[in-house]
C-alpha cells in the first residue's frame, strides 16, 4: 500500500482494477504532504560529579504507518563523555496506538558495542507513554529496558511529567560490571513551562537506584547504588 | 434558449463583485463571466501581515453572481508559484467543471498556466468556491449567488453574502506538521490538575478521579472540540474590530445569505433581539422556519430573512463552537453603528455519549466491535421511509443505544429547552456538556429536521441499496479515515447511472464532520417525508449517524469527504463514482457531456433545472 501511495503522489497511480483511463479514473493528488517528523531534544545540566551533562533524543520522521526513528542518550562528566548510544529503527505501525520497532543500537561510551534492537513503542491506557526495546549485543547479552511517562497539565503551560526506567539483563556482563536480572530503576518527576509547544526549559528530579547482583557488584566497588540529581535543561521539538 | 449576458469591462467587474457583499443587487446586472487570479498576497491577520494565496488580491475573492439558465465562463488564473484548482461547492456540472485535481481527468492548474470552466448554470441559491488543493482553501474562496430565473418565493428588499471564515497568520501547511507532530498542539483548553481539583470539590474526589480515568481508559480528551486554534474569525474577509455593517431600514425584509466557508471552524450563528426565518439549506428553497440559533459546519449554507421591527443596530454574532472568539457583523440604519457585543459561553465539554460509547467504551478505535454494533443497528432501518423521528432530536434513534445517558443525550442541534447544564447564567456560567449543548435555555435552535424541501424532490422511491460510511480516525496520529480507510486506500465507491442508494454516515470519532458530497444533492433522512431537504454537506455529530439518499444523477467521480480543511488533507476522503449508462445510451450523459468524461468536456447543451432542483 505505501508503494502505490508513493506512486499515487507522482500522480501517475490510478485505482487497482482498471487499466486504462476511465470515467471513474481517480488520482490520489495533491491533498497534502506524506511526510511529517518529531523529534524532541532534552539537553540538561546537573551540579555534580564536576558538571554533568546529559542529552536525550526520541523522534521520528515519516508518514502514518511506517516511520524511522532515531533515539540518542549520552552523559558528559567532568568534559568527558562517560555514556553515549544511538539507535536507528524502523517502525510498523500495527495498532491505533502502538508501532514495533526493529533496528540497531549502537553505543560509544563506555565502550563499543553493537546491538539488535527490537520494541514496541505506543501509548497505554491512561496516557502512560510507553516504549519496551529489547537488545541483543553482538557478544550474545540480552537486556530490556523499559520506559513510561505521563504528562499531566497542571495549567495549560505547566506541565508535570513523571517518568520511570527499568533495566533488567538475561545474564552476567562482568566487563560492565552488571548481573542477571533487575538491574537499576530511574524514576523522576520533569516539571517544564511550554513557551511555546516547541520550546520549554524544565527541571528534572530523578532518583536511580542499581538493583539486585548490580548492586551488589557497585557496592563491591565502592560506587554509590543510588543516587538523585535535580537537573536543568531545555526540551526543543523539530 | 434565450441568454442575456451584459458584459462589463473588467475594473467594473471587480468592483462590482467587490461590493457585491455590501450592496443590494437584486436584478442588476449579471454577468456569467469572470475572471479570476489566484496570486499571493499580503493580508493583514490581527495586525500582522503575512502572504497567503488570495483570489484577485483579497480574502475572500469576489462574489461571483451568476443567474440559472445562462452559461457561466469563468477562467481561473494561476500566478501562484504552486499548483492550484478552483471547486465550484454545491454546483451541477460536468466533471471536468467541478475542478477537484485528480478527478475526471481534471489534473489542477499549474503555476503560470490558467483554466476555462464553463457550464450551464442550472439551479439557483448560495454557494461558494474554493481551491481544492492541499491546504489552499483556507483563503483562496469566496461567495457565488445564483438568481432564479422564476422570482424568488420570499422576496427581500435587500439581500446580502454573509461569508464567515477563519484565518491564521501560519502557514497552513505547517498546520498540518504541527497536528501531526502532536494532536494536542493546539489544544490550550486541557482538562489540568486545577480542574481536576475543581471538579473534585463539586463532584466529589471518586467521581472526578472515575470520569478521568473512564477517559483515560479511552485515551481521549473530552476537550477536543476543535483541532486548530489561532484563528482570526471573519465576515466577508473583516475582523470583528473592521465591523462588517449591513445596511438597513426599519420594516425592510433582508436576507442574509449565511456562508461557512472556514477551514476548520463550526459557527453557532445568532443574531440577539432578531428571530431569523431560514428559507434555504444548502442553496435550495425550505418551508420557512424561525430560529433563533444556526449551528453551521464547514461549508454550509442557510439563507435568513430578518425583519427588523427596530432601528437596531443588531449584531450578526457567529461563535466558534470551541468558543475561541467569534466573528461578527453589523445590521444598522448607518454605517459606522455597532450592537452589542453578547457574553461570551463557556467552552462545552464533551460527554461520553459523544464518543460513540455504544462501542463497548473504545470509541471508534476497536473496529470489530463497532462493526458488530452497526451491524444490528443498520438492520433495524432497512427499509424505513423518512422513519419518522419529528418528535425527537436524533436523525438516527437506533444508533444511540446507550440509553443512561439522557441528561444530555440525543439531541442533536435541537430545542435545548431541558438542559441544565447548557443555561447560561453569569453569575455561574456551568460547563455545558455533550456536542451539542451550550445554547441557552429556551432559545430556538435549527435543527435538521426542521428542515423540509419546498418542493419535494421528484423521485421518492426507496433506496435499491445502502452504503455504510463510518467516520473513523486515530487522534492520536491525526489521520482520520473513511471506513478506516485513508484517501487513496480505498477503492471508489461505485454507482449505476439512475441508481438511488442510501449513504449512512456513522461517526465512531469524538469530532463532528461536515461530510460533503460533490457533484449532487442529497436528501437528508430527516423524518420530513417526501420533502427531505437537498443538501450536499450534512454534519455528523460525533458517535451519532446521519443517513442521506441520492439518485445517481451526475456521471463522473466525485469527491466525497469531510470539509474539515485538515481531515481532508489527512485522508479523509473517497471517491463516489456514478457510472456512465450502459452502451445502448453511451455517450451522452443527461448533461450532454458526451464521454469519456476525462478528455471531452464540450457538447453539452441547456439542459437547465433537472435533477431534483
Ligand atoms: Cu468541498
Amino acid at each position: 500500500m505505501r508503494k502505490m501511495l508513493l506512486a499515487a503522489l507522482l500522480g501517475s497511480f490510478a485505482f487497482p482494477g482498471t487499466g486504462r483511463a476511465e470515467p471513474g479514473d481517480v488520482v490520489a493528488m495533491d491533498h497534502g504532504a506524506e511526510i511529517f517528523r518529531r523529534i524532541v531534544v532534552e539537553a540538561d545540566y546537573a551540579a555534580r560529579d564536576g558538571g554533568q551533562w546529559r542529552w536525550h533524543v526520541d523522534g521520528w520522521i515519516g508518514g502514518d504507518s511506517e516511520r524511522v526513528w532515531i533515539r540518542s542518550e549520552g552523559k558528559i562528566e567532568d568534559g568527558r563523555a562517560e555514556e553515549a548510544e544511538l539507535q536507528l529503527l524502523y517502525g510498523w505501525n500495527v495498532h491505533p496506538f502502538w508501532d514495533v520497532l526493529l533496528g540497531v543500537r549502537q553505543d560509544f561510551e563506555p565502550r563499543g558495542e553493537t546491538y539488535l534492537a527490537a520494541g514496541v513503542t505506543g501509548l497505554a491506557p491512561y496516557f502512560f507513554e510507553t516504549d519496551a526495546t529489547a537488545f541483543l549485543s553482538t557478544e550474545g547479552d540480552l537486556s530490556l529496558r523499559l520506559e513510561q511517562s505521563l504528562d499531566i497539565p497542571v495549567t495549560q503551560k505547566l506541565i508535570a511529567e513523571p517518568h520511570v526506567e527499568l533495566n533488567a539483563f538475561a545474564q552476567d556482563v562482568p566487563e560492565r560490571g552488571i548481573g542477571a536480572g533487575f538491574s537499576g530503576v530511574a524514576a523522576g518527576l520533569q516539571l517544564r513551562y511550554e513557551i511555546t509547544r516547541r520550546f520549554a526549559p524544565y527541571a528534572d528530579l530523578v532518583w536511580e537506584r542499581a538493583l539486585g547482583e548490580t548492586a551488589s557488584i557497585a557496592r563491591g566497588r565502592g560506587e554509590d547504588v543510588e543516587v538523585t540529581t535535580l537537573r536543568f535543561g531545555v526540551r526543543a521539538m523539530f | 434558449m434565450m441568454k442575456t449576458r451584459i458584459r462589463i469591462p473588467l475594473p467594473t467587474l471587480a468592483s462590482l463583485a467587490l461590493a457585491g457583499g455590501l450592496v443590494a443587487v437584486p436584478y442588476a446586472a449579471f454577468a456569467g463571466n469572470y475572471d479570476l487570479t489566484v496570486a499571493k498576497a499580503k493580508v493583514e491577520i490581527d495586525g500582522r501581515t503575512v502572504e497567503k494565496l488570495t483570489v484577485n488580491g483579497s480574502v475572500p475573492g469576489p462574489t461571483l453572481r451568476l443567474r440559472e439558465g445562462e452559461k457561466a465562463t469563468i477562467t481561473v488564473a494561476n500566478e501562484a508559484d504552486e499548483p492550484t484548482s478552483m471547486h465550484w461547492h454545491g454546483i451541477l456540472l460536468p466533471g471536468i467543471m467541478d475542478g477537484a485535481p485528480g478527478f475526471n481527468g481534471f489534473m489542477g492548474i499549474a503555476p503560470g498556466a490558467s483554466y476555462t470552466y464553463t457550464f450551464d448554470i442550472r439551479q439557483s441559491g448560495t454557494y461558494w468556491y474554493h481551491s481544492h488543493t492541499g491546504t489552499q482553501d483556507q483563503s483562496v474562496l469566496g461567495a457565488i449567488v445564483i438568481e432564479p430565473a422564476a422570482p424568488p418565493p420570499f422576496p427581500a428588499e435587500r439581500d446580502y453574502v454573509v461569508l464567515l471564515g477563519d484565518i491564521t497568520p501560519e502557514n497552513s501547511d505547517h498546520v498540518l506538521r504541527n497536528l501531526k507532530a502532536d494532536p494536542g498542539y493546539y489544544n490550550y483548553n486541557k482538562r489540568t490538575l486545577r480542574d481536576f481539583f475543581g471538579d473534585a470539590r463539586e463532584q466529589g474526589f471518586g467521581a472526578a478521579l472515575r470520569d478521568r480515568l473512564d477517559w483515560g481508559e479511552m485515551r481521549m480528551d473530552p476537550t477536543d472540540l476543535a483541532d486548530v486554534t489561532g484563528y482570526a474569525f471573519l465576515v466577508n474577509g473583516k475582523q470583528p474590530a473592521e465591523n462588517e455593517t449591513f445596511i438597513f431600514r426599519k420594516g425592510e425584509r433582508t436576507r442574509l445569505r449565511l456562508i461557512n466557508g472556514s477551514a476548520m471552524t463550526l459557527f453557532d450563528v445568532r443574531i440577539p433581539g432578531l428571530k431569523m426565518k431560514v428559507v434555504a439549506a444548502d442553496g435550495n428553497d425550505v418551508e420557512p422556519v424561525s430560529v433563533d440559533e444556526i449551528r453551521m459546519g464547514v461549508a454550509e449554507r442557510y439563507d435568513v430573512i430578518v425583519e427588523p421591527d427596530g432601528e437596531g443596530p443588531y449584531t450578526i454574532f457567529a461563535e466558534s463552537i470551541d468558543r475561541a472568539g467569534y466573528a461578527r457583523a453589523t445590521l444598522a440604519a448607518n454605517e459606522g453603528a455597532e450592537g452589542p457585543i453578547p457574553e461570551r459561553r463557556p467552552r462545552a465539554l464533551l460527554a461520553m455519549d459523544d464518543m460513540g460509547a455504544a462501542h463497548g467504551g473504545h470509541a471508534g478505535y476497536d473496529m470489530d466491535g463497532a462493526k458488530d454494533e452497526h451491524g444490528g443497528a443498520r438492520d433495524d432501518h432497512g427499509g424505513h421511509e423518512g422513519h419518522g423521528h419529528e418528535g425527537h432530536g436524533d436523525v438516527h434513534q437506533m444508533d444511540d443505544r446507550h440509553d443512561g445517558h439522557d441528561g444530555h443525550d440525543g439531541h442533536h442541534m435541537h430545542e435545548m429547552q431541558h438542559d441544565g447544564a447548557a443555561h447560561e447564567s453569569p453569575s455561574a456560567p456551568a460547563r455545558a456538556v455533550g456536542w451539542a449543548s451550550g445554547f441557552p435555555e429556551g432559545s430556538k435552535v435549527l435543527a435538521y429536521e426542521d428542515l423540509r424541501a419546498r418542493a419535494a424532490p421528484g423521485d421518492n422511491r426507496p433506496p435499491d441499496r445502502s452504503i455504510e460510511m463510518r467516520l473513523t480516525g486515530n487522534m492520536e496520529r491525526y489521520v482520520w479515515t473513511l471506513n478506516d480507510k485513508r484517501f487513496g486506500e480505498a477503492a471508489p465507491i461505485r454507482v449505476r447511472y439512475g441508481e438511488r442508494v442510501r449513504i449512512d454516515f456513522v461517526n465512531e470519532t469524538m469530532m463532528a464532520h461536515p461530510m460533503h458530497l460533490h457533484g449532487m444533492f442529497f436528501e437528508l433522512e430527516n423524518g420530513a417525508g417526501a420533502h427531505r431537504p437537498l443538501k450536499d454537506t450534512v454534519i455528523v455529530p460525533p458517535g451519532k449517524s446521519v443517513s442521506v439518499i441520492l439518485t445517481a444523477r451526475e456521471v463522473g467521480a466525485w469527491p466525497l469527504h469531510c470539509h474539515l480543511l485538515y481531515h481532508m488533507a489527512s485522508g479523509m476522503m473517497t471517491a463516489f463514482v456514478v457510472e456512465p449508462p450502459d452502451a445502448a445510451e453511451a455517450g451522452i450523459t443527461p448533461d450532454g457531456a458526451s464521454l469519456p468524461l476525462a478528455i471531452s468536456h464540450d457538447g453539452h447543451g441547456g439542459h437547465a433545472g433537472h435533477g431534483g432542483m
